[in-house]
C-alpha cells in the first residue's frame, strides 16, 4: 500500500487533460473492480456451499461478499468526488457505467436483509448461495453489456480489448491494484479467522457446558 | 527523506483539485479504519467469550473433583 500512494504521488506523471484530480484514479478503479471481482468470488464460493453442503462454503462466500460492499461503497465514494471535480456534479444518472455499478452495488446489498428474513440455518445459506451465484453471474454480463454501450462523460480507459494508459501510469496502476487486491484478502481472511474462531468458542461451549450454556444468537445474517 | 519530499510533487491542498483528491483518499482510508476498528471490537469481545469459557470449563472441573469428596463424606 505505502509503495502504491509513494508511485501515486512521487512516481506518476500528471495527467494532461485532468491534472491532479486523476490522481483519484489509483483508488477509485481499483476499489471498483475489487468490488466486482469479490461478487463474483463471492459466487464461486457459493457453488462450493451448493456443491457439498458444507457450512464454512456459505461463511466464505458471505465474507467475499460483504468485503465487496464494503470496497464497492468506497469505490462509488471517490468515485463521487472525482466526478465531483472533474465533472461539476457529483453522479450522473444518464451513464451507464455509474448507474450499472450502482445497479450492482444495490444488488447486493439485498443480499444481507435477504439473509436476516430467513430464520432456518440451512434454508438461508441456500438461499443466499442461490442470490450470490445469480449476482456473481450478472455482473460480468452487466461489465461487457456497459462496455458496449455509449459513453457520455466517464472515461474507458480499461476495455475488454486492453489498458489505455501510459507506461508510467500503467505501473502505477497495476501496484495500486495489487495493494488494494492485498488488502481485500487480507481483511477477508481476518474476518474468516474470525468468524471460525467465534464459532468454535460456541462449539467448545456446547461441547465442555452443554447446550443450555450457549446464549441464544437470535436471527442473524452472518452465517455461524 | 527531505530531499524526496523536496522533489515529489506535494498535494496542492490550497487548489480545488488538491481538496478533491485529499478527500478522496480520506474518505478511503476512514472506511478501511473504521472497518478494522469494527474487526479489533469484535475479536475484543470474543477474547472476552474465550476467558468466559475458560472460567465456566475451570468451575465445571472444580465442582466435578469435589463431587466424589461429599459422595465419600455421606457414607
Amino acid at each position: 500500500m505505502a509503495a502504491a500512494l509513494a508511485l501515486v504521488f512521487f512516481y506518476a506523471p500528471l495527467d494532461a487533460s485532468q491534472g491532479f484530480v486523476q490522481k483519484i484514479f489509483y483508488i477509485h478503479v481499483p476499489l471498483a473492480i475489487l468490488s466486482l471481482c469479490g461478487f463474483v468470488f463471492g459466487g464461486v464460493l457459493a457453488i462450493g456451499y451448493l456443491r457439498t453442503g458444507d457450512r464454512r462454503w456459505d461463511m466464505r462466500s458471505y465474507v467475499a461478499i460483504h468485503m465487496a460492499l464494503i470496497f464497492g461503497i468506497a469505490g462509488l465514494i471517490s468515485g463521487s468526488i472525482w466526478a465531483k471535480a472533474s465533472w461539476g456534479h457529483w453522479w450522473v444518472w444518464n451513464e451507464p457505467t455509474l448507474v450499472s455499478f450502482l445497479i450492482v452495488l444495490l444488488l447486493f446489498a439485498t443480499y444481507q436483509p435477504l439473509r436476516f428474513s430467513i430464520e432456518d440455518p440451512e434454508r438461508q445459506s441456500r438461499y443466499a448461495s442461490v442470490f450470490a451465484i445469480v449476482g456473481g453471474a450478472f455482473v460480468p454480463l452487466n461489465y461487457i453489456a456497459v462496455s458496449e454501450a455509449t459513453a457520455y462523460v466517464h472515461p474507458r480507459v480499461l476495455t475488454l480489448g486492453g489498458a489505455h494508459l501510459p507506461p508510467s501510469m500503467g505501473l502505477t496502476f497495476v501496484v495500486a491494484l495489487l495493494a488494494f487486491t492485498l488488502l481485500y484478502l487480507t481483511l477477508w481472511k481476518y474476518e474468516m479467522a474470525a468468524k471460525n474462531a467465534r464459532a468454535q468458542v460456541r462449539r467448545l461451549r456446547r461441547t465442555l457446558l452443554g447446550d443450555d450454556s450457549v446464549r441464544p444468537v437470535g436471527r442473524s445474517a452472518a452465517p455461524s | 527523506m527531505s530531499a524526496l519530499f523536496a522533489a515529489a510533487p506535494a498535494v496542492p491542498l490550497n487548489s480545488t483539485a488538491g481538496r478533491y483528491v485529499a478527500a478522496a483518499y480520506i474518505v478511503v482510508l476512514l472506511i478501511i479504519l473504521i472497518y478494522v476498528a469494527i474487526m479489533a471490537m469484535r475479536a475484543q469481545r470474543l477474547e472476552r467469550e474465550l476467558d468466559e469459557l475458560r472460567r465456566d470449563v475451570e468451575a465445571a472441573r472444580a465442582a466435578r473433583d469435589e463431587q466424589p469428596v461429599l459422595e465419600r463424606e455421606s457414607v
